[in-house]
């Protein structure tokens, strides 16, 4: 449904992040953006959603495909009504809405008042917890509370792919873990594609089908999510992973020779 | 029975001041935009009215048609302004929109002097019946009341309309968040459009209430924008009901001043007090009554 | 400086093969001596106009100090220049009419009048500066219009709106109240005042200031005193004003409240925007070219006079609106005034034929 063909993306006319990146994500997936602090995840995703352009950054060569249309020129808005939704980093709530306000402005683009209802049933099904905080101040919720809401408000405009960046940023691991059963849920019974940027790439490969790898602008690795799991390079330098044992300074000495090799 | 006279007065004065600065504020509110030009928008809305309503037949329902035309004006006012002049301020310093907005201010009142002239206008008065009602044995005359519930009735429609409908919502979520908002399909362009239309709006509905009250003028009416800022900024910039209440605290305090400072001091307290007062809650507290604190970080 | 074109033209046969700081010199130089020679070959209405010019310039290099370096925005500089010009015709009245001394009323003169009204207005800027202290943005916008309205009051209230008479000054047994003479004393202060203008922004007061606009919370952190330094501003930016709002009252030898309208507070930010704000040229350009636009406007609108029966009647409608239509057109087309056209300009003369 989504396909990102070789795009490289351009701040302020002159800072290149991107330099042609690819991926594509397919109805009902769920894929994972990895990689290091800085790579140009946020900004693909960006890109896709189309907010790059408050940012002051184009999308300056290849093209992004969404349902067969080409998205890479059109405002957050259109993009937004075509069923594309970004969760960006970082919890930006509405703080000064109630926590249901919140969710309202995120049925903005639907207009239609009959499913309003519906729907806020629906995510105070996923999100148990908004339900009670409805009526508070949601600059006041915790920070789960927080995530737990922005994912919410996005899944008021009922997108069919959904652009989530960092939910687990600063949460507790098993309130990631709750989380992450959510995305699971969300993906399997609303039918919602999930693109997922994560620094936390075990919690992140456990859920997705697919996962691309990010640094410096490229992405330098891809693949099924088992596979990336199983790889070595993943474990060693996303993963925090080494491998123990005899082979340790046989394994030191090559591991030097390839650290980060796809980097030169 | 002088002191409820004057604190009756001063309620009804303050309702007017509450409406226009309910322009300021949804300007505010939405696109943090202080909008200093309010004043010669207030003179302009006034004056459209009674011209609409000077070209057509005499008579309320007439006048009712005027006001409409002249809303509608006023709407349009509000787009073209937006478009042309703040638009390509967005994302630059405080200064220049400020300046942006006393340029408009000092142009729409230049405008309006040279079609208007410098003299007095005072608004027909075969619309509001001549008369009084006497509220606790003082006797307020029929304009007044009617200022009062036309102020009333603003406030009323914008707070629902901000707590209930969808606009009103985007509306206040991009005040919050403009990228957050974004990115949930809501239109910031559309959303300050209509943010200058409401302003415009208000605007246009004071003067024609000032018109009924006191008659225009194109050298003072403009200055009774200014008038409001400390209003305004008593109730804190973006606090809906702060505009109504800092209305109505100004109102009566620089009442009471006038009546009872003037003979002290020698006269002009009603039109010096709201500025002491302001230097005085500023002091005290720098975000208004009700305005939000921002949270800065470094 | 003031007159960049006539000017540059000048210099710039002399000075060709020198260097470019040189050519900094000989301009500012060559435009010294011409403006010195300027009551030789001009009449008394435009030596006004220039007066009316210099005495702006010195105003705005405050508000600059205070707005473009500070970040403090004010409309109040009008009536800090109203506090200058009423100090000093409080002071040179009292001199004569109380029962001083025979030669008391003589220490009492221009030359000390003037200084003591730019320090009042610099006195009365800190106390309007404490309450600004915490406030930013669009609550120190209306302090400070507070502070206009306070001070007109207690003008209007304590001296009242008839007409206020100021002696002229003499120089060595000269009486200088001619415009001839009398521009030369503003000429003087102008270029003595721009100096002090230019130099204080590079202090550490000046680096403070700047390290307040951009941000006065790290500034803080950093410690950089923020009651010292925007008090500092607010003392300086309403010396300039008192001073030059004193210069003009002993132009003009008689003011009354209506020459600090608060339009004029509002026009004084306008000019300083046109002009290029936190730039030392800044004044310099957006004063000469709005107030020769609007004086060329009224030439214009009173030469059309004969044709078109009462149009004189539209003037001070026809320069408001001109005044709003310039400032609207540079905040859309040049926010950043036009010094930044200017230090384009100098770029584009200095690689020519080179772009970059
Ligand atoms: N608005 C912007 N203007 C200029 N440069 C930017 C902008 N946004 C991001 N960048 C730069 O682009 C690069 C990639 O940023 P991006 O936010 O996409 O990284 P990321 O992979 O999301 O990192 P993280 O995991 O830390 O969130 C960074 O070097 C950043 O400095
Ligand atoms: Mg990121």
């Amino acid at each position: 449904m989504l396909w990102v063909n070789n795009i490289e993306v351009v701040y302020m006319e002159v800072i290149l992040v991107l330099k042609g990146v690819s991926l594509e994500v397919h109805e009902g997936a769920i894929v994972s953006l990895l990689g290091a602090n800085g790579g140009g995840k946020s900004t693909t995703l960006k890109a896709i959603s189309g907010l790059l352009k408050p940012e002051e950054g184009e999308v300056t060569d290849g093209n992004i495909e969404f349902n067969d249309i080409r998205i890479d020129n059109k405002g957050p808005e259109d993009i937004a009504r075509m069923g594309i939704v970004q969760v960006m980093e970082g919890r930006r709530i509405f703080e000064h809405l109630s926590t249901e306000e919140n969710l309202k402005a995120g049925a903005h683009i639907r207009g239609d008042g009959s499913s309003l209802k519906h729907d806020l049933d629906m995510v105070y099904n996923y999100f148990p917890k908004l339900r009670d905080l409805r009526h508070s101040t949601s600059g006041y919720l915790s920070g789960g509370e927080q995530q737990m809401l922005v994912m919410g408000r996005a899944m008021m405009a009922n997108p069919s792919l959904m652009l989530l960046d960092e939910p687990s940023l600063g949460l507790a691991p098993l309130l990631v873990q709750e989380i992450y059963n959510i995305v699971l849920r969300i993906n399997s019974e609303e039918k919602t594609s999930i693109l997922l940027v994560e620094q936390n790439v075990r919690a992140a490969l456990s859920i997705a089908t697919y996962g691309y790898v990010m640094e410096n602008g490229k992405v330098v690795f891809d693949g099924e999510a088992e596979k990336l799991r199983d790889n070595e390079d993943i474990q060693e330098f996303y993963m925090g992973l080494s491998h123990m044992g005899k082979q340790k300074s046989y394994r030191e000495v090559k591991h030097y020779k390839r650290r980060k090799r796809w980097l030169g | 029975m002088m002191i409820v006279e004057t604190v009756i007065y001063g309620l009804v004065v303050g309702a007017v001041y509450g409406v226009v600065a309910l322009g300021f504020v949804l300007i505010y509110k939405s696109s943090s935009v202080l909008n200093l030009a309010q004043g010669s928008l207030l003179m302009l809305g006034g004056f459209i009215c009674l011209q609409i309503s000077q070209w057509l037949p005499g008579g309320v329902w007439f006048f009712i048609l005027a006001v409409f035309i002249t809303l509608v004006i006023a709407t349009l006012i509000g787009f073209s302004v937006e478009r042309l002049a703040l638009r390509p301020l967005i994302g630059e310093p405080l200064i220049s929109v400020i300046m942006m907005t006393i340029g408009l201010n000092v142009l729409l009142g230049g405008i309006g002097y040279a079609i208007w002239g410098s003299g007095n206008f005072p608004y027909p008065t075969d619309i509001i019946p001549i008369g009084s009602v006497s509220i606790l044995g003082t006797p307020i005359s029929y304009k007044y009341i009617f200022s009062l519930i036309i102020a009333l009735l603003c406030v009323v429609f914008f707070i629902l309309f901000f707590q209930f409908t969808r606009s009103g919502i985007a509306m206040r979520a991009t005040a919050d968040d403009q990228l957050a908002a974004q990115s949930l399909g809501i239109s910031t362009s559309q959303i300050f459009r209509y943010a200058w239309a409401i302003g415009c709006i208000t605007a246009a509905i004071g003067g024609i209430i000032i018109g009924f009250l006191i008659g225009l003028n194109s050298y003072n009416t403009p200055v009774l924008g200014l008038r409001v800022l400390p209003v305004v900024l008593l109730g804190g910039l973006d606090s809906i009901p702060g505009a109504i209440i800092g209305g109505l605290i100004v109102g009566v305090t620089e009442n009471l001043a006038g009546a009872y400072l003037d003979p002290i001091v020698g006269g002009g307290m009603r039109d010096l007090f709201p500025y002491i007062l302001i230097i005085i809650i500023l002091m005290v507290k720098p975000y208004g009554l009700f305005g939000w604190v921002r949270i800065e970080r470094i | 400086m003031h007159n960049p074109c006539g000017v540059f033209n000048e210099t710039y046969e002399q000075d060709l093969a020198i260097f470019r700081t040189k050519t900094q010199w000989g301009l500012l130089i060559g435009a010294i001596i011409i403006a010195f020679t300027f009551p030789l070959f001009l009449n008394s209405y435009i030596l006004g106009v220039l007066i009316q010019i210099f005495a702006t310039i010195i105003i705005l290099h405050g508000l600059n100090i205070l707005t473009g370096y500070c970040g403090q925005i004010s409309l109040a500089q009008a009536a800090f220049a109203a506090v200058g010009g009423y100090t000093s015709a409080l002071l040179s009245e009292w001199a004569l009419g109380a029962a001083l001394p025979e030669w008391f009323p003589g220490i009492f003169n221009f030359w000390i009048t003037v200084p003591i009204a730019g320090l009042t207005a610099g006195a009365i800027g800190v106390l309007f500066g404490i309450p600004a202290l915490r406030l930013r943005g669009f609550y120190l916008v209306m302090a400070t219009l507070a502070a206009h309205f306070i001070i007109i009051y207690i003008i209007v209230h304590t001296i009242g709106t008839q007409a206020q008479t100021l002696p002229a000054p003499h120089l060595f047994g000269l009486l200088l109240n001619n415009s001839q003479s009398y521009y030369y004393v503003v000429l003087v202060a102008l270029i003595a005042l721009s100096y002090v203008a230019k130099n204080l922004v590079r202090t550490r007061f000046g680096r403070a200031w700047i390290a307040i606009r951009d941000n006065d919370l790290a500034a803080e952190v950093m410690g950089i005193s923020l009651f010292r330094y925007k008090l500092s501003a607010f003392f300086i930016g309403c010396l300039f004003a008192g001073l030059g709002g004193a210069l003009w009252a002993h132009y003009t030898r008689s003011i009354t409240p209506e020459y600090y309208h608060l339009t004029y507070g509002l026009w004084y930010l306008g000019y300083i925007i046109v002009g290029g704000m936190g730039s030392a040229l800044g004044p310099f350009f957006g004063a000469s070219f709005l107030i020769i636009l609007t004086q060329g406007l009224a030439e214009v609108i009173s030469a059309l006079s004969g044709t078109f029966y009462g149009i004189e009647s539209y003037l001070s409608a026809a320069r408001e609106v001109l005044f709003g239509l310039v400032v609207v057109l540079f905040m859309i087309l040049e926010p950043r005034g036009i010094a930044h056209r200017w230090n384009l300009f100098k770029a584009y003369y200095r690689l020519f034929p080179y772009a970059h």
